[in-house]
């Protein structure tokens, strides 16, 4: 099978990249470092790997790589930081909302995909908008709580600078690339993921 | 049944008040999982790092009479494939680690990869490394298997009948359990009314959301390090076991864990990685599909629960005989833990001086059971309490009287004879869930109404048998701020925060000056597993000796410098000072640079033991077998469509006495999500075979409650203050499921009228429920 070269913009970093036809952009988006999407199931059924694709939430293991050409990407590492958190991922922590964590990237997504649209859902707004996100470990009500919680916030602070998707991860990029470097800094040197400067990005051939 | 119920008066306790514990602090594991810095297992990548992949059986039964890896192995880029006859000694020896006083079970031990004959369908058979995940799996489909199908069995009843095929000598019961306690003919005489009933549950998956996963290598020790997402680092000595090395050669580094809930207490990629490395001498990642999930890892055990429980009119249990059958697919595992468990909570919260319980675990060509959050624990409950509510229709009594008259109090034994010396609140707990349901929703002519309850009880702690032991490290930094290194695997349950806000409570430090270090089996004082509900009462108390004897150095030090008594000294907000007069206090760091400057102790280790005995008696069951016990119950009420059979779980309330909840917002979430888990149980989850071969593998067929399905259970926290964990805390992340499967069944059978015998209450099960009443009705 022929790779192709295709183009990404990753919370707000380029990335060439070549990929086989049947590339997943889950894989690829993993590949590349942005480990935040997790692969909970790969039929679209968890919604573990959710991502903004052009601004719209998605179940990244649901597209192939290659239909993501020259699309802007926002993973849940792309709205905040550990310094700088997204008032939803804030809201998740502060609400108990969070247990294994692993379900929490694509709750996040989902919970921005609904206020963005919606900053005053009501509760069955909410269980509606993130019914297609699994977890097994809360039972769900302080995620809905969360959820709340957010909303509350944002509406409080509506003049916030970073309220876009764009934003967000311009923020990101400039509080030093959140994605791919957090392997580094935890000492796990991360030879795999094929991620090169758009200078670079013959080699990848 | 009662619509209006009292709570039952608390008796009086006083907790203190504390600054840290009890405070629902944001977690210290919250923030990184939120923006998605936490690392999971299959996160981790290495230089030079290879990519495995497992050959599993496809068929339940069967011989294999030609296994040819040749043309797998010309693909270019597949590293190495190995099968049994390259590990021929590796076995997965699923005794316990730390487990004394009890002979290793005969047959217990499962090759590593499949000899000659195969089992279940998902048994691993052949290991694949190849230079990329796609490779690894294009191997898979190169390497050439035929099979010679073996008869098999598919159900424990099935099993134990003469003639059956057995999966290991002499037969197919992989365990037995008995309790024999006073005198059970003479108490059935004595009965009014004699009550049977037969009770039915499935197969289970856990469906944790992070499959498996892990990286295995070589250090430069030659130590062969396996980074993984589990419950135990302690496997270390399995794998070293299975590999023929020295147990100081293995090293496990747990990663912060995706969900486990009993799952990732068994080995799962540990050995293939470790022998996958070994072969290599190059780094191997291996992660499970969902698919592999669901074929490969533990299930929870299917029961079938038989009660004959004698009952005099007043609703008193004179005796009662239960017999348990459970399904440990094809290796034993945990099964007869499992079973024992189920044995020893046989008979729920009651105090019944006749009792004989017989329980068998039989080996089937499924898929193995194992650890399910409550061990054996919730199936003993859907049983009990079903029969509960079975003996208050006899009698025409109401089910709460019936309970009431059977409660055991402080002071009583459990059927093993094992004296509960903490709060016995079985009735505080379910008059206060009862209550929360408010008032009952009306019927409509096409949806009736139906209400239930139950009232449970559920160990905390590791079988008292296993000398249970963790350790525990505590220091405090020259500017005043905390470590812990502690080995305790975090499963999302909030294990390293308890332990950090134990501390920060002790040491009077804020919670964010806390640092823990855990679940490393090299560089991490042993802490045991993350079972049992056992890591707060365990290491909970392991932190609070290490850190008591900090603390002691510090208000030593202070009281000196103060020129007061030690007991004038307290310490808060990273200082110390005399009670009464903040004003003179001495900052941690000031403090900490004196200590230091004299030698004195700035950091202790600790092993906490849990209470050693010697096991019960193999004839009468009698014995203590757990530390302690934590009393729980929910109160139900759902809705069912009587021209669909769709049961809508319109209340649910869940009533806990935790002892003393360390931290609010993460006990509430453990009994929100663990009563999702046990609502589940009740209403859709079946993990289903169609012979042995499993037919629910993935999400879309195997179906888990998402925010949609059911409301949020209404949790009730009471802190009777009297558990053998810190501050009197009871464990809780066990027993929050286990009453609410139960209390899901009564409620149903409340509506219907009839009891339907078998988890899950499916639309067709409630369909033919209908009917069958209709039909009682017409004939």
């Amino acid at each position: 099978m022929n790779s192709r070269l295709i183009h990404l913009t990753v919370n707000g970093k380029s990335h060439e990249v070549a990929v086989a036809p049947n590339a997943v952009l889950l894989h690829t988006l993993r590949d590349l470092g942005y480990t935040d999407v997790k692969n909970g199931c790969e039929i679209g059924e968890c919604g573990a790997c959710a991502v903004f694709l052009n601004g719209e939430a998605v179940n990244s293991c649901m597209v192939l790589a290659w239909q993501a050409d020259h699309a802007e990407i926002v993973t849940n590492a792309g709205l905040g930081t550990m310094d700088k958190p997204h008032p939803i991922q804030e809201a998740f922590a502060d609400a108990g909302a969070i247990q294994c964590g692993f379900c929490t990237p694509g709750m996040v997504i989902s919970t921005k995909a609904l206020l963005d649209r919606n900053p005053d859902p009501t509760e069955e707004e909410i269980r509606e908008a993130l019914s297609g996100n699994l977890c097994r470990c809360t039972g769900y009500g302080q995620i809905v709580e969360a959820v709340r919680l957010a909303a509350e916030r944002l509406r409080r602070s509506s003049s916030s600078p970073a309220s876009s998707l764009r934003e967000a991860a311009d923020d990101v990029t400039a509080l030093g690339e959140q994605g791919p470097s957090q392997h580094e800094e935890r000492g796990e040197p991360h030879s795999d993921a094929r991620i090169l400067p758009v200078s670079e990005q013959k080699e990848v051939r | 049944m009662m619509e209006r119920v009292q709570p039952k008066p608390l008796p009086p306790h006083n907790l203190p008040e504390l600054r840290q514990v009890g405070k629902p602090l944001r977690r210290v594991d919250a923030l990184g999982k939120a923006v998605g810095a936490t690392v999971y297992a299959a996160d981790y990548s290495m230089p030079n790092m290879l990519h495995a992949k497992v050959l599993r059986s496809t068929v339940p039964s069967a011989r294999i009479t030609r296994l040819d890896v040749s043309k797998a192995h010309a693909l270019p880029g597949v590293v190495c494939i190995l099968t049994n006859e390259d590990a021929p000694n590796a076995k997965l020896n699923t005794d316990m680690p730390g487990q004394t006083g009890k002979k290793a079970r005969s047959g217990s031990d499962a090759p590593v990869l499949a000899k000659d004959v195969v089992r279940y369908v998902g048994e691993p058979i052949a290991l694949v490394a190849a230079e990329s995940l796609a490779l690894a799996e294009q191997a898979l489909g190169l390497i050439e298997i035929d099979y010679d199908e073996l008869p098999g069995v598919y159900s424990p009843e099935e099993a134990l009948k003469p003639g059956a095929p057995i999966l290991f000598e002499p037969d197919n019961a992989v365990a037995r359990w008995k309790i024999r306690k006073g005198n059970l003919e003479a108490g059935m005489a004595e009965a009014d009314v004699i009550v049977e009933s037969t009770f039915k549950m499935p197969f289970l998956e856990h469906c944790y959301l992070e499959p498996d996963a892990g990286v295995g290598w070589v250090d430069e020790q030659g130590v062969i390090n396996i980074r993984v997402a589990t419950q135990v680092v302690e496997h270390f000595r399995s794998v070293a076991r299975a590999l023929g090395v020295p147990q100081n050669r293995i090293r496990i580094r747990g990663t912060m864990v995706g969900g486990g809930f009993g799952s990732k207490e068994d080995i799962t990629v540990e050995i293939f990685l470790a022998l996958l490395a070994r072969v290599t001498g190059r780094p191997v990642k291996l992660v499970y599909t969902r698919e592999e999930v669901f074929t490969s890892t533990a299930k929870r055990h299917p029961f079938t629960i038989t009660h004959r429980t004698g009952v005099k009119r007043n609703g008193k249990i004179t005796a009662a005989q239960i017999n348990m059958i459970a399904d440990s697919g094809a290796y034993p595992y945990l099964s007869p833990y499992v079973l024992l468990y189920a044995t020893g909570m046989a008979a729920g919260p009651y105090k019944i001086d006749n009792l004989h319980v017989d329980s068998v675990a039989a080996a089937t060509n499924r898929t193995f059971t194992s650890a399910f959050r409550g061990f054996g624990g919730p199936q003993a409950a859907v049983g009990y309490e079903q029969q509960m509510d079975e003996i208050a229709k006899a009698l025409g009594m109401d089910p709460l009287a019936v309970r009431r008259a059977n409660y055991m109090t402080t002071g009583d034994t459990t059927g093993t004879g094992q004296v509960i010396g903490s709060a016995v609140w079985p009735e505080e707990c379910l008059t206060r869930a009862i209550a929360a349901l408010g008032e009952r929703t009306p019927d409509t002519p096409t949806r009736k109404i139906g209400r239930g309850f139950s009232s449970t009880f559920q160990s905390y702690g590791r079988i008292t048998w296993f000398h249970d032991t963790s350790h525990a490290w505590v220091g405090i930094e020259m500017d005043g701020t905390v470590v812990i290194r502690c080995g305790v695997p975090d499963i999302g349950a909030g294990q390293s925060n308890s332990l950090c806000q134990i501390v920060a409570e002790i040491l009077g430090v804020p919670l964010a000056q806390v640092t823990i270090y855990a679940t490393d089996s090299a560089v991490t004082p042993l802490a045991g597993t993350s079972t049992a509900t056992r890591q707060l009462y365990m290491s909970g108390n392991a932190v609070t000796m290490a850190a008591d004897h900090v603390r002691k150095t510090l208000v030593g030090r202070a009281a000196l410098e103060f020129g007061v008594s030690e007991e004038q000294v307290d310490l808060a907000d990273a200082r110390a000072f005399v009670k009464g007069d903040e004003s003179t206090s001495i900052p941690f760091p000031d403090l900490v640079t004196k200590c230091a400057a004299e030698g004195l102790e700035l950091a202790h280790l600790s092993q906490f033991n849990a209470p050693f005995t010697n096991g019960i008696d193999p004839e009468t069951g009698q014995g203590d077998i757990w530390p302690d016990f934590t009393f729980g119950a929910q109160a139900v009420e759902v809705a069912i469509d009587l021209e669909t059979g769709q049961i809508e779980l319109l209340k649910s309330a869940a009533c806990h006495d935790v002892g003393r909840a360390i931290n609010k917002a993460a006990v509430i979430g453990q009994i929100a999500g663990g009563s999702h888990q046990g609502l589940g149980y009740a209403l859709m989850e079946d993990h289903e075979f169609n012979g042995g071969v499993p037919r629910t593998t993935s999400f879309a067929d195997y179906l888990i409650p998402t925010t949609v399905d059911f409301p949020t259970t209404e949790v009730i926290v009471l802190e009777s203050g009297t558990g053998v964990g810190p501050f009197g805390a009871k464990g809780i992340g066990e027993p929050a499921l286990t009453p609410a499967a139960p209390a899901v069944a009564n409620a149903v059978a409340d509506a219907l009228g009839v009891r339907i015998p078998e988890l899950p209450f499916t639309p067709k099960r409630v369909l033919e429920a209908i009917d069958k009443r209709r039909q009682k009705k017409d004939g």
